[in-house]
């Protein structure tokens, strides 16, 4: 169980935090490390070897019953009753004007329906789920019965064979399964929000420190490293994932944040399912757009996005790529502002010059050379 | 965290190495540790005069972005030109190769209004334990 602090919990792996030197905060009510040595040491860990997460912030809400999977394609833009068990979609929770409740991952398991869910929406999420789902299927918080890691990165596949039983290896990508992982019952999920290759443990909360430890001896000669939320930040953002409360939120449907292939198409209803569609008919109002700039220009939340020196945005994401050396930034534009050239972000006194990316800004490295779409 | 017992500090946490007429500034150990990474560092150039408590010059770390203040008021003597290409020595050593910017001292009574090391000491005490 989590020990209360007051106004933050603890994840199970807090000691092993504090004793690795890792600088503590608050994040959406738990005491996370937002680093250990140094976000731009952790991130570039992550990008050339392997870093370690603790994610057990993360909620974990399971659904289950024998309609538990028609409920979840009811509440969420995933369609995982005619699939296999073992699959992992991304999707969102919508409302009823199409905006996100909370971006997710729903895992078809053999016997369960799990959700996960962002740390700072769990309760919300889990008042949205139960109010909808009048009794279809038996709703489960199990977030404090669950500790969370992750493995990431181009060795994480080696660190990951030396504690897991060998079957786990064959796991494609969006796909998960249950099996022993330094001899703990786990659920494995080859998932991640880095670009990289990695997975993603779900074990039971008091074993969150055996698993830490075996994955950290395993990757001691493979340099792994334990990264902290701040390298989590730089890392998603240069892949361009989003951020919950960042980039999406209820006021965004998913086809202005460049994700509308999370509503997958289903010839039954679900929530938001009309206002998603005349989303997608209508044209986005506003657009999710990516911009790169120079060394020394770093964008930041709030600040104004100009095109030809008209305001025509807002920064929802930005910092410093480790990678590029460079100021990145996600923001929305109005439709009529969606132009390749011409844009600036204004920072403190001056407009620095922001280029239009197109895709992400590091190559995504998630799966193995010749591992099929999953 | 280190304080170094012969510096001067403000509230904003700039330290001041005091050498004749001449004032060394930079930030304090406990300053880089709260930024994190610092990425790129913007001076008033040299010959450009600051007022004390006024802003000389914003920090860029990966996390944040922060605010120089001029711990007293003087004309910029030098400016420590290594910074641009490796702002991580403000990181790894705050007090020394991380040194920022040399002002002349106009006032010396200005140099009253700056902190010892004991008080700069509480004073982050505090603020770790707010």
């Amino acid at each position: 169980m989590s020990h209360e602090t007051g106004e933050t919990s603890r994840t199970a792996l807090y000691e092993r935090h504090v004793r690795a030197g890792a600088k503590m905060v608050p994040f959406a009510g738990w005491q996370m490390p937002i680093q250990y040595t140094s976000i731009l040491e952790e991130h570039a860990a992550v990008r050339e070897r392997a870093g370690l997460f603790d994610v057990s912030h993360m909620g974990e809400i399971v659904l289950t019953g024998p309609r538990r999977e028609e409920e979840a394609d009811r509440l969420t833009t995933a369609r995982i009753s005619d699939r296999e068990p073992g699959e992992v979609q991304y999707a969102v929770l919508p409302n009823d004007r199409g905006g996100i409740v909370d971006d997710i991952l729903v895992y078809k398991l053999e016997d369960e329906v799990m959700i996960v869910v962002n740390a700072a929406n769990r309760e919300k999420d889990l008042r949205w789920i139960l109010e909808r789902c009048g009794g279809r299927a038996a709703v489960t918080d199990r977030s404090l019965e669950i500790s969370q890691v992750a493995v990431q990165g181009k060795r994480a596949r080696a660190i990951f064979a030396r504690v897991a039983e060998p079957d786990l290896l064959r796991l494609s990508y969006y796909r998960a399964t249950r099996g022993k992982v330094a001899g703990v019952p786990a659920i494995v999920s080859r998932t991640g929000y880095t670009g990289e290759f990695g997975y993603e443990l779900y074990v039971p909360w008091a074993e969150g420190p055996r698993v830490w430890d075996a994955l950290l001896e395993a990757g001691r000669s493979e340099g792994i490293a334990p990264v902290g939320l701040g390298a989590r930040d730089s890392l998603r953002l240069e892949m361009r994932y989003c951020l919950y409360g960042n980039d999406i939120d209820e006021t965004t449907d998913p086809y202005e944040a460049g994700i509308g292939w999370v509503v997958r198409k289903k010839e039954t209803d679900y929530v938001g399912k009309e206002a998603l569609a005349a989303a997608r008919k209508g044209g986005a109002r506003r657009k999710l757009a990516a911009f790169r700039l120079g060394p020394r220009d770093i964008p930041r939340p709030g600040y104004e996005i100009l095109h030809k020196g008209r305001k025509v945005g807002v920064v929802t994401s930005g910092g410093f790529s480790p990678t590029l050396r460079a100021g990145i930034a996600l923001g929305y534009l109005e439709a009529a502002a969606d132009e390749e050239n011409g844009f600036a972000v204004r920072i403190r006194d001056r407009e620095a010059e922001a280029r239009r990316q197109k895709g992400a800004f590091v190559a995504s490295s998630v799966k193995e050379e010749g591992e099929e779409e999953a | 965290m280190n304080v170094p017992e012969d510096l001067k500090y403000t509230r904003e946490h700039e330290w001041v190495l005091v050498e004749g007429k001449t004032a060394t500034v930079g930030i304090t150990d406990y300053a880089q540790s709260e930024l994190g990474d610092i990425v790129y560092l913007e001076f008033p150039a040299v010959g450009e005069r600051v007022r004390m408590n006024e802003p000389a010059g914003e920090i860029e770390a990966v996390k944040t972005a922060a605010e120089l203040f001029a711990p007293i008021s003087g004309e910029v003597l030098e400016v420590n030109e290594t910074l641009p290409e490796e702002p991580e020595r403000v990181n790894r050593d705050p007090y020394g190769e991380g040194w920022m910017f040399k002002l002349s001292i106009e006032d010396p009574s200005e140099l009253e209004e700056l902190l010892g090391a004991a008080d700069y000491k509480s004073l982050i005490e505090e603020s770790r334990h707010a």
